[in-house]
Order: C-alpha cells, then structure tokens, then sequence
C-alpha cells in the first residue's frame, strides 16, 4: 500500500500552532518518521503531543509521585487509579478537568466533563457508584461569574442526574483570580470485581475494531489541542470545539458495557476522549504492543461529506471502542442493539505496531505507534521562582481590621467559599443509588457498601491560598486537610488521584510552581504514606498573560472501618463539651493570618508566612481522632481550614443548630502582639480539628490524646442560643444561620439583568 | 410464595436497582421487566421507577408510554392489579393517560433533590392500607419536572373523590408553600387513579426504607401492598 502524498509539505507557523505543535516538534516527528507528515497524521501528532495526553511537560515531574502500595492494584497510566478494598472489591476512581470548554459553553462543558469521567470508569469494567467536583469561578458578584456558576451547576446535574449517580461531595470556591480561567474539575469513583476487571488494550491480530455509541460528528475538533493553549478574546469562537453530550445514550451505553463485562470474548474496551479515535485507539494498541488498522469510511457519521482528518479527531462524546475476538462482532452488536445502540466494525488489530488509516482502502495515515503515542520530546521549560520574599515578610497584623470581630465573623460565614451550599448540591442528585449515608455538605461523604460493614469516605480538596507564595507548603496542605477530613467521619486514606490546573508551563514562575506543587504533593503523599494513583494534569490556564493561581485539586478515596461509627461536623447535645485538637495555632509565635479567607475579604491581599505544617503531627493527630471515634468517645468531629476556629465553630453550630461558647485556646506564653485576636478567630493554621464529647468523656478523651502525642485542649460547651468566643466575638445562631445559609442563594436569586 | 413486584426498565431508567433493593427488604421477590416485551412475568405489582426514560425526549414520559411494555402494565392496572409510578413512572403514567393532569418543570426552574414530608390524603388504595390519613412521612424528591398540573376541573374531581394521595407539608403536616419543592397544584405530591389501585407519586419511597440513609417510612408502602394482595397469592 502507498501512501497519500502530503497535502502540504511544509506547515506554516500559522498552521502548527492550531494544531498546539511547536516546530521542534514538527522536525522531531519528520526525523522519526523519515519523512514528511502529511496533514492528517499532524493533526493526529498534534492531538496525541498536546499536553492534555502526553503530559510531556509534567510527565518528569510527575514521576515523583509514590504511586505504590499494599492495596494498589493499578497506578498511573490506565483510564483510572485502583486500589483494593479487600473481598474481590476494587475502588478505581480519577479526577480529571474539563476547564477550557466550561469556560467556553459551561453547561455543556462541564456535562461532557461529567459524561467522560463516568465512561473511563465503565472502560474499566466497574459500575460508577459517585460523582465529585471542585469548581471555581471569580467574583461571586460579578454578573458573567454567577452566570457561569450556575450554568456548571446546571451542566454537572445534568448529566450526573440524567445517568443516575450521584453527586456526593466537592467544593466550590470564588476568587478574582479565576475570572477569566473557571475551573472544573469532576470525580467519579467506580467499584468492580478483581475479576471483572477490563484492560484498555487491543489484543489478537485479526480481532475486530468496534465502534459503539454516537455517531461522529464535527463536534469538539481539535478539543484536546483547545485544552492545551491559553483562552484569550477569541475564545467564544472555539465554541466548536466543546462537544456536546447526551446522558441518555450514556446510561445505554454503561449497562450495555457493564453487561459486557467478564464476557471471554471481550478482548479490551475504551472510552473516546480527547483526541476521540485517535487517542483511544492509538493508546489501546501501544498498550497491547500491536498494531491498528481503521477504516474511517466504516465510522457511522452525522454529518455528510467529513474528511478523515474530522473523523479520527471528532471529539464526539459517548462513543466506546472495543476489541472483541475475531468472529464474535455480531454477538457484541446484537448486545449493543438491545440497548438500542449502533455500532460499526471500523478496523481490525494489526501484527505491526502501525497505526493505519484507511478511506475506501487507500492509505491515508501510517504512523509508528511508537512515534504517534511517545515519541513526544518532553519538554522541560526553564523554571524559577518569583521574588515573594518581601510578601512573605510582611506581617498581615499590621493592617487596620476594617471591621470588629463579631462583624468579620458574619462577613465570613457569608462569603461563599466559607457558606452553605446547599444551593449547589440540592440541584444533583445525591441519593440515586441508595447507597449514600452522608452527602455533600460534610466533611467527606459516606457511601456503604453492600453486604459488608465497612464504608467509603470520600473527599476534595485544593490547595491552600497561598498557593502562590509557596505551591509546595500549600499543596501538601491538601493532602493533610483531605486527611483531615477523611478522619473527620472516622475513616484512613487509601489513594490520592490529583488534578493540576496550573497557567502557561512556557513563563518561568509557572513552571517552577508547578514543579513545586508536585514537589509538596509527593512529599505529604510519602509521608502519609499514600499512594497517588491517578492523575490529571491541565495547563494553560491563562488568559491574557494573566495565570490562575497554581490549584492542585486532590480527590482522595478512605475506608472507614464500621459504618456504624461514622461520624458527622455537627454538634449533637446541648452540654458536650467542645476541644481543640492539634497544636493550638494562633499564639504569640504562630500567628498565621497569611493567605487566609479573613485576609482576602478584608483586606483583598495575599501575604505573610504560609500556615506551618507538620506532616508527623498530622499523621499522630488522625490516627489519635480515628482512635477516639473507634472508641465511641466523639459526638462530632470537623476540620479547622478556611475562615480558621472561629468559622469551624459556627459550622459545627450551625450544622447541629446548637449555639456553642468556648474560650480562645492558649497558646506559648508570652506577649500577644496587636491583633492576635484576628488571627485566633481567623487565622489558618494548620493541623486542628474541633471535636464535641460528653463531659463523662473528658478524662478518657485526655488521656488518649496524650497518648497519641497528640496537643488537646477542652474549650468550652455546645448550647444556647449564641456562638461565642470569650472575650473576642459573639454572634446570634439565628442570625449566623440566615447569612451562612442565604450568601450563595441570595447572590444567585438576584435578578441577572441587574448587572453586578 | 413471595408476592411478585415488576419492575420496569425502561433505557433510562435509574431507580430500578433501589426499586428492587425495596422490594426485597419487604420481603417480596423483585422480577425486572423489559420495556420492549409485552409480558409481566406473571407478577402481581408493577413498579414504573425513576429515571428518564427514552431519555425523556418531547416530554417526560412522552415516549416510554408507547413502549410494549405499558401495553401490558395498561391492562394490569385495568383488571385491578396494583400499579406504582415513582417520579418518572408517575410522569409516565400521565403521559398514558393513566392518571390525570401533568407534571411540568419546577416552579423554580431546578432540579431538586431533598428530604421532604408527605401528609397522606387518603388510604384506600392497596399502597396505602396500612396508613393513616393525617399521616406523616418523610420521603425524598428527586427531580426537575414534578411540578403537578391539572384544570381546575380535574383538580376539583380529585378533591372530591378523595384522590390525592399525598401533599408535601412541613414537618407538622402544614401544606405550606415553603414545603413545596416544585410549586405543585395545592402541594399534590401523588395522586390516585378512580379505582385506586394506580398510585402515582414523584417522591422517592424506595430511598427512604432504612434509617441508615435517613428515613423508613417508605418502606411503608409496600407492606400494604403485601397484606392487601397475600390472601389472593395464598
């Protein structure tokens, strides 16, 4: 077989960057190939080199990571992360963004966020069981902003609602800073049997290719090489390249393929993701070490007259592909049509490790698989820090407080990163299922699993705010907080999946958090001793110069021990007593108002040392919490993060609807410098949970904390009908509840031609 | 013998894995059935669950009433079998003429998914024998067109003749508009079919039968169901 010639020797500039090569990249391509690419096998270059499948900027950095351990069945690299849950019971659960088409068209972008994260879990054979998020936009009162936030609302339940699993936990949060680059980040845990287990791999030469699901269309084209350049004015003109999902067919789709699962003749199964055919396909053939011959003419189309350029790169979603064993196809399809799904034979596996494209048997692309999935150069940018040392310097208590305590705590709850958002999760369904026994609005969600006593937690977390001063500290803190978290409802880490939206890799600054925030990322996940299963990486969160603050979002999968000792945030009974956990924070050597929540509302500004971490104090601390709730001696547990004790406090309050009045906790003795109150009510620092026991439990509480070398204090006592911190603040419950429960509400219910 | 519950699956459909975990946790054998088959399996209950059938497409409920399974399902519930639409079934069950009225898109333009309390009307139907009216349960709602519609008419009918089932109320059985979640007509939540033996409601009772995941009083409903029917199984 020949060739086609090449429609175009040589690509101009122009071309090249459409296709997010660079022109190293496109010799680099003609030195292995020996040749010339011709136009579809750039396009196909371009898809499989973008960063969005390649990582070849992160790929080196990522290594660092500690991806093993006891209960990992299945590290990096695969459609998601597994780790054993003991029984024949796998966990396979991943992160992964959809931010440049959110931002774009959020509806559908965040819907076919959804809608692929769900088909890489049935890829693999195991039935998605829940759907997490973390989602960020800019200023929660700007109009376009709470249009956007809406609309990904809208787009996440959607999708999620229609396919019937829920949506049990995320977070959400507002900052200037993504104004221009939303992020949305969609989770889905998956669980399977060992057995039924499906590789993404073609196998066999002589297997057939099957194409099952929706027809390709012109839709999302180019959508991966989207994914991996800056957005900029012109944005809204890529509309095309977000794709659009139909949740009915992906519901057909997963009990067809779930169906499916553990058949003989079912060789490998994968879904169509970035770089649609092209990607599948070339991964699952590199994978097996064979080759793939496909026939575009044979792909079923919506649309007339489309090249086999749009066809191998059409970003069509609910699509799978499978290989089956030769002869078995009409047993397959017959399947796929019970569940009225249309499939098309387009190719068949091949002994050389080719990648061939056929169109009415003429040759239209050949590529060495090795060159088409990684024969990338990586790229290793030039990074260096910035100058932060004079922000780091600055002491945040310099700064007049604008407000009294009592006004800054109410302006807390009402921010919307601190608030109730109820408004978000009662749009998604978090039921469906039947499994879930705590949804959203939790410390981590809860999920049973059937016929056993033992639970799931489930949690998502980002880095903290000063992320940009120091990605490293702040990313580790992620890890300690989902621990926390975790811990929170009485249950240990078993693996991490992450996803790194970072802006442009090319700018110094950005390469170097980048690296740092992987640096921090593998140092707290060796010494929790969790492993990072899974992973994502988006880049180019830039608009006009101008990158997003550097946000590793961590997913992390726990097991809790018994279900029956699960515990909730909320205060339970009026008289409990209420303690602080952790070292105390605050104290006249620790005063850690830098990158909080209080000092961004007040103040608009990111400064001062990042909070302290302790990685060997965090692990003592949620091995002591997960004791003390194995023991029954707890009536709630919640971790101290965004707006600090105070915030914590009136959570826990509000949460129970019991008022509460401890005494600010004590720190080293010593001077208490001007504004040491702020930084006790607001300050973050890190490594606390607030607890509530019985008073009977107060010696036994003591004595076991002591013996997880693990800082205590009692503080006060739940009841009344105030949250109070003596001496510093006082709110009313009542009052407390109408603005922490109304701030997203009543930002989201004002009308939007009101402008701003 | 165990009393039969049919389950129907429709593409689309979501709830039929909770349907059948209900079911069985009452006591009763769960038998899924096919949309495109005509055949009931020999059951003695049919249940049209949740989901979004045929992916509710024109309207909700609009297609799945032309499937050849509600053929079957149409006959049952004619010959006094006992039929039970949860959220999309009761969308369904409209659709094919089988309950009056229509339920449109929440008031609020959202989908809603939330614990919520149902006042029971009345209880005269196999579902409801073991209840009282006056009765309090809570049970979750899940969707985004549960908002029930009927002329004034219709609605007048079924006051009359004691066909609503249940109404969402607070939690001292108020039929406030607060309690609403979708903006339904005089805060109807499920209503009945004339003879009573076709119960339509948008609530989720299959996810409120074990206090584990927050309430019981779904389960409720199918121990009625049970008694009414055990002497004519044997």
């Amino acid at each position: 077989m020949t060739l086609a010639p090449a429609s175009s020797p040589v690509p101009s500039a122009a071309e090249l960057r459409e296709l997010a090569l660079t022109e190293s990249e496109y010799q680099a391509a003609s030195d292995q190939l020996g040749r010339v690419p011709n136009r579809l096998e750039l396009g196909m270059l371009g898809a499989l080199w973008s960063e969005h499948c390649s990582y070849k900027t992160s790929k080196a950095l990522l290594r660092q990571l500690p991806s093993s351990g006891p209960r990992v069945v299945q590290g990096p690299g695969e459609n998601a992360g597994v780790v054993d849950l003991g029984g024949d019971l796998l966990c396979c659960f991943k992160i992964e963004s959809h931010n440049h088409p959110s931002a774009v068209e959020p509806v559908q972008g965040a819907a076919t966020g959804v809608g692929g994260i769900l088909r890489d879990r049935f890829a693999m054979g195991a039935r998605p069981v829940a759907l997490l998020d973390g989602i960020r936009f800019g200023d929660a009162d700007d109009l376009r902003q709470r249009q956007r936030f809406a609309r990904v609302v809208e787009g996440i339940g959607w999708y999620g609602n229609c396919v019937g699993v829920p949506t049990v936990g995320g977070e959400t949060y507002f900052d200037a800073a993504y104004q221009h680059n939303c992020l949305v980040n969609a989770m889905c845990v998956g669980l399977a049997r060992r057995e039924q287990l499906v590789r993404a791999q073609a196998a066999g030469p002589g297997n057939p290719l099957l194409l099952v699901g929706a027809d390709t269309g012109r839709d999302g084209i180019h959508g991966a090489t989207f994914a991996s350049v800056q957005l900029d004015e012109a944005a809204e003109g890529r509309r095309p390249a977000v794709q659009v999902g139909n949740p009915f067919l992906e519901k057909c789709l997963l009990e067809a393929c779930l169906e499916l699962v553990g058949d003989p003749d079912l060789v490998g199964l994968q879904d169509c993701g970035a770089a649609g055919l092209t990607s599948s396909c070339a991964e699952m053939a590199q994978r097996g070490g064979v080759g793939l011959e496909i026939a575009v003419d044979q792909v079923s189309r919506r649309e007339a007259q489309m090249t086999p350029y749009e066809v191998m790169l059409s970003e069509s979603q609910e699509r799978m592909v499978l290989v089956v064993r030769r002869g078995m196809e009409g047993r397959f399809q017959a399947a796929f049509r019970r569940w009225g799904l249309h499939s098309d034979v387009i190719g068949r596996v091949i002994e050389e490790p080719i990648f061939r494209i056929t169109d009415a048997s003429e040759v239209v692309a050949s590529l060495p698989l090795q060159v088409l999935v990684s024969g990338f150069p990586e790229r290793h940018p030039e990074a260096s820090p910035p100058d932060v040392s004079a922000i780091l310097a600055a002491d945040p208590l310099l700064r007049t407080p604008p407000w009294s305590a009592a006004e800054a705590w109410l302006r807390l709850l009402a921010s919307p990163n601190c608030a109730d958002t109820k408004w978000v999760w009662r749009q998604y369904d978090h039921q469906v299922g039947d499994d879930t026994v705590s949804g959203p609005g939790g410390d981590a969600a809860v999920l049973r699993l059937r016929g056993r006593s033992d639970a799931l937690a489930l949690t998502v977390d980002s880095a903290h705010r000063s992320a940009p001063l120091d990605p490293r500290r702040a990313t580790a803190i992620a890890v300690a907080e989902a621990v926390r978290n975790l811990a929170c409802v009485g249950a240990e880490p078993l693996g991490i999946t992450n996803c790194l939206n970072f802006g442009d890799p090319d700018r110094p600054e950005i390469m170097w958090q980048l690296g740092e925030a992987v640096a921090g990322l593998a140092d707290a996940a060796r010494a929790m001793g969790i492993p990072v299963v899974s992973g994502n990486v988006s880049l180019y969160n830039q608009f006009e110069g101008e990158g997003i603050p550097p946000t590793p979002t961590l997913g992390v999968v726990g097991l809790l021990p018994d279900l029956e000792l699960r515990l909730g945030a909320g205060f339970r009974r009026e008289g409990d007593l209420i303690g602080l956990v952790g070292p105390p924070g605050a104290g006249p050597d620790a005063v850690e108002l830098g990158g909080s929540e209080y000092q961004r509302l007040a103040h608009g500004v990111l400064e001062g040392r990042v909070p302290e971490l302790d990685l060997e104090q965090e692990m003592r601390s949620a091995a002591a919490i997960r004791a003390a709730i194995e023991q029954r001696l707890l009536n709630s547990a919640h971790d101290c993060s965004l707006g600090g004790l105070a915030v914590t406090l009136a959570e826990s309050a509000l949460l129970g609807g019991l008022g509460a009045q401890i005494s600010p906790p004590l720190g080293p003795t010593g001077e208490r410098p001007p504004g040491w109150s702020v930084a006790a009510l607001f300050g973050e620092s890190q490594g606390r949970y607030l607890v509530s026991f019985s008073p009977a439990a107060l010696e036994e509480i003591t004595r076991l904390f002591s013996d997880h070398g693990t800082p205590f204090q009692n503080l006060g006592q739940v009841g009344g009908s105030v949250i109070v911190v003596e001496g510093l603040a006082e709110i009313n419950l009542a009052e407390a509840k109408a603005v922490w429960e109304g701030a997203i509400p009543e930002r989201q219910e004002r009308p939007w031609s009101a402008g701003a | 013998m165990s009393l039969r519950f049919g389950i129907a699956v429709f593409p689309g459909t979501w709830s039929d894995r909770d349907c059948a975990h209900a079911v069985e946790l009452s006591g009763a054998v769960a038998v899924p059935l096919w949309h495109a088959d005509r055949d009931l399996k020999g059951c003695d209950v049919v249940i049209l669950p949740g989901g979004f059938a045929y992916g509710d497409y024109l309207r909700t409920g609009a297609i799945a009433r032309f499937a050849p399974l509600m053929e079957a399902v149409q006959e049952h519930a004619r010959a006094g079998g006992p039929v039970l639409g949860i959220c999309n079934g009761f969308q369904i069950l409209c659709e094919a003429g089988m309950l009056p009225g229509a339920l449109l898109r929440n008031a609020s333009l959202q989908f809603r998914c939330q614990p919520c309390w149902l006042r029971v009307e009345r209880a005269s139907s196999p579902f409801l024998g073991t209840l009282q009216p006056g009765q309090l349960l809570q049970v979750p709602v899940s969707h985004g067109e549960g908002r029930f519609y009927a002329d004034e008419e219709t609605m007048a009918r079924l006051n009359a003749e004691g066909r609503v089932a249940f109404r969402y109320t607070d939690s001292s059985g108020q039929a406030t508009a607060a309690a609403n979640p979708n903006g339904s007509l005089e805060s109807v939540a499920g209503i009945l079919n004339e003879r009573g033996n076709v119960l339509g409601m948008m609530p989720h009772p299959e996810r409120a039968c074990e206090l584990l995941l927050g309430s019981d009083h779904g389960l409720q409903l199918f121990p009625a169901v049970l008694q009414q029917l055990a002497p004519r199984s044997g």
